[in-house]
């Protein structure tokens, strides 16, 4: 068997990876409780995420933890214009339809980037990548400490944006009853984009939390869709506190199977998880019936 | 019997066109686009008729040219029954896949995320295991005999995807008059309502995801004995999940024929796009996802949908004048 020493610091690395799952999960499961869509596009919208947050460094020599307040915003835009613009009026407000087109987006935003940049792998250069934290017993590393902190923060924000502004009542009245809304005089096409958009900014933010650590290519985003679907059915489809800790359970069973099985069978046991979970609870353990 | 006819009429001026093409590129190009049309017909009978939207279908695919593959190389069996064993084996991935996710009640984007999961998984699978031929695939001889399934003539080739086409289209044309068809696509208008009615929702959508998966699963079969390899992206891989739904929705869901006008559109897109701006990667892709979103803003139902509403249109105020005579 294995010392504890290795159990929990695979355990300790595996909650580090798991916030960031987390992050990208939360956009997700965001998304999902008030359009009531899976946003397919979500993979591809990390990997430019990504793109942007390795040019952000590599040609304005922006910090990946900085670049993220300018990434942000730019990719809630991104999110809202392609909500606004594409996604809602292209789809005749039919459910099917939204699943094709954020399909179509996901395809084309992957692709250009393959266009764009072609499939090679890059990384960026910090100084400060490989330190770490001395914990006695074992090390963690530095800059997966700070993203793990960071998401916190992040959720912490999103949770005062929905709980304690007029725009986040808007959109707990959106997702709750969409007409009731609208009848109540929210502009609900408005309330979609912001929401997409909020849903786009974690996956920015997810994105500069990576980078410092992670390498980018026009197809990384896929590596972590699967996991973060599994996450937010696994959390619930449209749970906040679920997609977080779900988020951190996944991280952790990642890091134990892929301790136990080794690496490449590490991902069959998430998948595992996923197909357990739809099966026995398809609302997840946080969700509500569907 | 209209149908039936149509049916006929397309598929015999089809088999003439090697009598007339010699060139191999057009050729390679109508195979092509046919293998496509056959693996969206197969999307098209669970998706099209019956609504269940797959963004995996790849799963059949591949595990029709996989199965196909691995018996010829590692098991010596004879390249016809190595056919049938993949589009057999093809369909019962559909069935469990579709018992494991109709009987949990998962609908709509639960559905579209699950399906493509299983190709996700299947494909992590293929490229470690080495019954596969792991990252590096799996290569079929070269034996150019019709007892192995391979022929000198792309034009042979060309005919037998084009017979597979005609069982697929044979095969939807049917749905359209069968009770089963009926209630297949009662559950697409309104699956509770149906259910309401006395429709076994889960057994009629389980019966669609099994030919859904044979069809497409017959499109990797042929893939297997046209290309003679095959690996794991190009088997279990997105690419192929989204050109099958592709070449249906644009063509027409629901349709007969709206696969097969799908894939003819596609691949000539994707060709064209090729001429105009080189062979880069990413680029057909790129065109397909555009063309995806257009579709849907312009033609919900399809070109096939579009041309009947353009044709009742035009049709229509001549009807009337016709009345008042």
């Amino acid at each position: 068997m294995f010392s504890p020493v290795i159990l929990i610091t695979a355990i300790l690395n595996g909650l580090l990876t798991g916030a960031v799952y987390a992050l990208v999960a939360l956009g997700l499961t965001l998304i999902y409780g008030v359009l009531h869509i899976i946003n397919f596009a979500h993979g591809a919208l990390l990997s430019a995420a990504l793109f942007a947050a390795f040019f952000a460094f590599h040609l304005l020599g922006l910090d990946p933890y900085l670049a993220a307040l300018l990434i942000a915003p730019i990719f809630f835009g991104f999110g809202y214009a392609l909500q606004r613009l594409i996604i809602g009026p292209v789809s005749h407000g039919d459910d099917r339809n939204m699943l094709l087109v954020t399909l179509g987006l996901s395809v084309v935003i992957e692709n250009v980037l393959l266009y764009a940049f072609r499939a090679d792998t890059r990384t960026i250069d910090l100084p400060y990548a490989f330190q770490t934290i001395d914990l006695g017993f074992t090390f963690l590393p530095i800059p997966r400490l700070i993203g793990f902190c960071l998401v916190f923060a992040v959720a912490l924000v999103l949770w005062a944006i929905m709980r304690r502004t007029d725009v986040g009542k808007a959109i707990r009245a959106v997702a709750k009853e969409k007409l009731g809304a609208q009848l109540a005089g929210i502009d609900v096409a408005h309330i979609y984009a912001i929401t997409f958009g909020l849903g786009t900014a974690c996956v920015a933010i997810a994105a500069c939390l990576l980078i410092p650590t992670y390498y980018v290519n026009p197809t990384v985003g896929d590596a972590f869709v699967l996991i973060a679907f599994t996450i937010v059915v696994l959390g619930g489809m449209g749970s906040v506190p679920g997609a977080l800790v779900g988020g951190l359970l996944i991280g952790v069973v990642e890091s134990l199977s892929g301790l136990f099985l080794g690496e490449s069978l590490g991902q069959i046991g998430i998948f595992l998880i996923f197909i357990a979970v739809l099966l026995v609870r398809p609302t997840g353990l946080f969700g509500a019936r569907a | 019997m209209r149908g039936l006819l149509q049916i006929a009429v397309v598929v015999a001026v089809l088999a003439a066109v090697p009598l007339v093409v010699q060139s191999n590129t057009t050729l390679n190009f109508l195979v092509v686009t046919l293998l496509i049309a056959l693996a969206g017909q197969g999307w098209n009978i669970l998706g099209g008729y019956g609504g269940q939207y797959s963004f995996g279908h790849a799963a059949f695919f591949g595990t029709g040219a996989y199965v196909t593959a691995i018996l010829q190389v590692r098991y010596g069996v004879n390249a016809w029954l190595a056919f049938g064993a993949g589009i057999v084996l093809g369909a019962a991935v559909g069935g469990v896949i579709g018992a494991l996710t109709f009987r949990a009640g998962l609908r709509g984007s639960y559905f579209a995320l699950v399906s493509l999961a299983f190709a996700e998984v299947l494909r992590i699978v293929a490229s470690v295991a080495p019954i596969t031929g792991a990252g590096v695939g799996t290569l079929v001889k070269l034996d150019l005999r019709v007892e192995a399934l391979q022929f000198q003539s792309r034009a042979v080739f060309y005919w037998v995807i084009l017979a597979l086409v005609a069982v697929s289209l044979l095969v939807a044309q049917r749905l359209e008059r069968t009770r089963f068809g009926t209630w297949l696509i009662a559950v697409r208008e309104n699956e509770d309502a149906a259910k309401a009615l006395g429709v076994n929702a889960t057994q009629v959508k389980l019966g669609a995801m099994v030919i859904s998966a044979a069809i497409t699963a017959a499109a990797g079969c042929f893939y297997t004995q046209y290309f003679l390899f095959v690996d794991s992206g190009i088997a279990f891989g997105t690419r192929m999940s989204i050109e099958a739904l592709l070449t249906p929705i644009i063509g027409g869901a629901g349709t007969v024929f709206g696969p097969l006008l799908g894939a003819l559109v596609v691949q000539a897109l994707g060709e064209g796009a090729k001429l105009v701006a080189g062979d880069a990667p990413g680029l057909s892709l790129i065109v397909y996802g555009c063309v995806l979103v257009l579709v849907i803003a312009f033609a919900p139902r399809g070109l096939i949908g579009l041309v009947e509403t353009i044709y009742r249109r035009v049709a229509r105020p001549t009807k009337r004048e016709a009345a008042h005579d």
